[in-house]
């Protein structure tokens, strides 16, 4: 299996498309951090807008922890489409390039090969994520220093010490690779399907881009069954950003508002990724692959 | 002649007695609303600068912020910052300066004499205070000075712009410079507004506070320790 794993990932990492979503969310992370360096501070204000109304805010708020909450809302939506590119393609390429029939010939079970390309492109995943946490939150730590961090929401604003972020961010990110992970094993589900790599790619954004519209859109019939999409659940990493409160309303450093949702969420994906891939396993096992 | 002696000067030491009573009486009761301010303004002018070490609590309904530990520098006449130790804090607007010097930095009011009440059980001398300047945010000043102690218990302003805020203090160790030990800051949370969500919100179904509709906000900070007179530079408010 470890065999067949590191062939996989060397098939993944010597493909030069592979190193775009690096060089995207490098570009992505640079010039979010170049424009808030130059002009953070009217972009503070335009964040803080209202806040600023009426409060004054004192410390500061524009420090390497929001660069990265700011980094996490942009790419966290955008990220998925970078990893369906690789994840889409995993058995579609193979397909494309007439080596699929040659690869099931070889001694492996089917199982055995579909996990390897699995677990692949979920590694390259976790990789992609690492290196946005180094551009994303240490880059910017060391840009920006570090404070409290102010999570602005539509009905509430949570204000977090700056000694109980950096847990939260691992936490996060660590939410964040499962939820890359059950976009890769969207991928890869639509990949036993196709012939080439455009299908399966096409498809997965489309249903990422379907799903987070149907979740954004406040129209109550789609608010009911948004619990359904698992788009609503990728957003579950920003639950590490709140916290519970004790009787008189004050806040409690070092929890976690709703981690039995949180964790739910959590399962939800971990769910989605087992009946993904595992239906990927299925069909692929009974496709008659030399017609 | 020994008899009439004998009557007379205990009636006149009497008379005199309660002539001098009730002079020191009327005298008392005389203070003026002015002079009482006066009073009240020249014990704290004894406090050049300090530098304060405290907790504070916002308890508002739409800020989720945990207790913070805070530094609160003064200088005079008006230099007053709020510091927080690792963190960012939101407070009202005019209530960076909740700070009991603030309320006296002018004499350019009209003090009026509101009679007496009580805070916390203490009695205390009402004022009010109506600002001269057509120009000045304040537009009154409600004060409730303990009269014996000098010290302002509590008070209440109405501003063109930020609305009415309370503050009520509680003295302890410091009372002597006229500092509070616990200060509550509260302000109306009717008219304040919330960011718009920039991107998708996750909602683990926790139910959502209710949005402000006229109700009161407070800022709460406890001093432990203050640091008088030992000199506050610029650098410090920073």
């Amino acid at each position: 299996m470890w065999s067949l794993l590191k062939i996989e990932l060397f098939k993944v990492f010597k493909r030069p498309r592979t190193y775009i979503a690096f060089i995207a969310v490098w570009a992505i992370v640079s010039l979010i951090q170049l424009a808030i360096y130059v002009d953070g501070a009217k972009y503070m204000d335009f964040v803080l807008k209202d806040v600023k109304d009426n409060f004054d805010v004192i410390g500061n708020p524009l420090n390497g922890y929001f660069v990265c909450f700011v980094i996490l809302q942009t790419l966290l939506i955008h990220v998925p489409l970078l990893v369906a590119l690789v994840s889409a393609d995993m058995i579609a390429g193979e397909a494309n390039m007439g080596t699929l029939r040659l690869l099931i010939t070889k001694p492996v079970s089917r199982t055995k090969l579909l996990m390897s390309k699995f677990m692949a492109s979920a590694i390259y995943a976790i990789i992609l994520l690492i290196w946005i946490a180094i551009l994303g939150l240490f880059l910017s730590m060391a840009i920006f220093g570090t404070d409290g961090l102010m999570n602005a929401k539509s009905y509430e604003i949570i204000i977090l010490n700056g000694n109980d972020i950096f847990w939260r961010y691992l936490c996060a990110f660590g939410y964040a690779a499962i939820a890359l992970i059950t976009v890769s094993s969207l991928g890869f589900f639509f990949s036993i399907f196709a012939e080439n790599s455009l299908g399966p790619i096409v498809a997965t954004m489309s249903v990422i881009i379907v799903f987070t519209i149907l979740t954004t859109l406040d129209i109550p019939m789609f608010q009911d069954v948004k619990d359904f999409f698992f788009t609503s659940h990728m957003i579950g990493w920003k639950g590490f950003f709140e916290m519970k409160t004790d009787a008189e309303g004050m806040s409690i450093p070092g929890t976690i508002r709703n981690l039995p949702a949180v964790l739910r969420s959590a399962g939800i994906l971990l769910l989605h990724i087992f009946i993904f891939t595992g239906s990927a396993i299925f069909i692929f096992n009974r496709k008659d692959v030399l017609s | 002649m020994m008899k009439l002696k004998s009557f007379f000067i205990p009636l006149l030491s009497k008379i005199l007695l309660t002539s001098f009573f009730f002079l020191v009486a009327s005298s008392i009761k005389a203070q003026t609303a002015d002079e009482l301010i006066r009073n009240v303004k020249a014990k704290m002018d004894k406090v050049n600068d300090y530098i304060a070490t405290g907790k504070m609590k916002t308890d508002v309904v739409f800020i989720k912020a945990p207790i913070a530990n805070i530094k609160s520098y003064f200088k005079k006449p008006n230099k007053f910052a709020i510091k927080r130790d690792g963190g960012v804090s939101l407070l009202p607007k005019g209530g960076v300066s909740v700070n009991v010097s603030s309320l006296l930095l002018t004499d350019s009011y009209t003090a009026i004499d509101a009679g007496v009440g009580t805070v916390a059980g203490t009695v205390v001398r009402i004022i009010k205070l109506l600002p001269l300047s057509e120009t000045s945010d304040v537009v009154l000043t409600t004060m409730y000075i303990d009269e014996k102690n000098l010290l302002i218990r509590k008070s209440s302003t109405t501003t063109k712009e930020s609305g009415t805020y309370d503050m009520e203090m509680q003295f302890g160790k410091y009372a002597e410079w006229g500092l509070p030990d616990k200060v509550v800051f509260s302000f109306n949370t009717k008219d304040y507004k919330l960011p718009k969500g920039i991107t998708l919100e996750y909602d683990d179904g926790s139910k959502k506070p209710e949005l402000p509709k006229n109700k009161k906000g407070k800022v709460e900070i406890s001093y432990s320790s203050y640091v008088i007179n030992k000199g506050v530079t610029d650098a410090m408010m920073k």
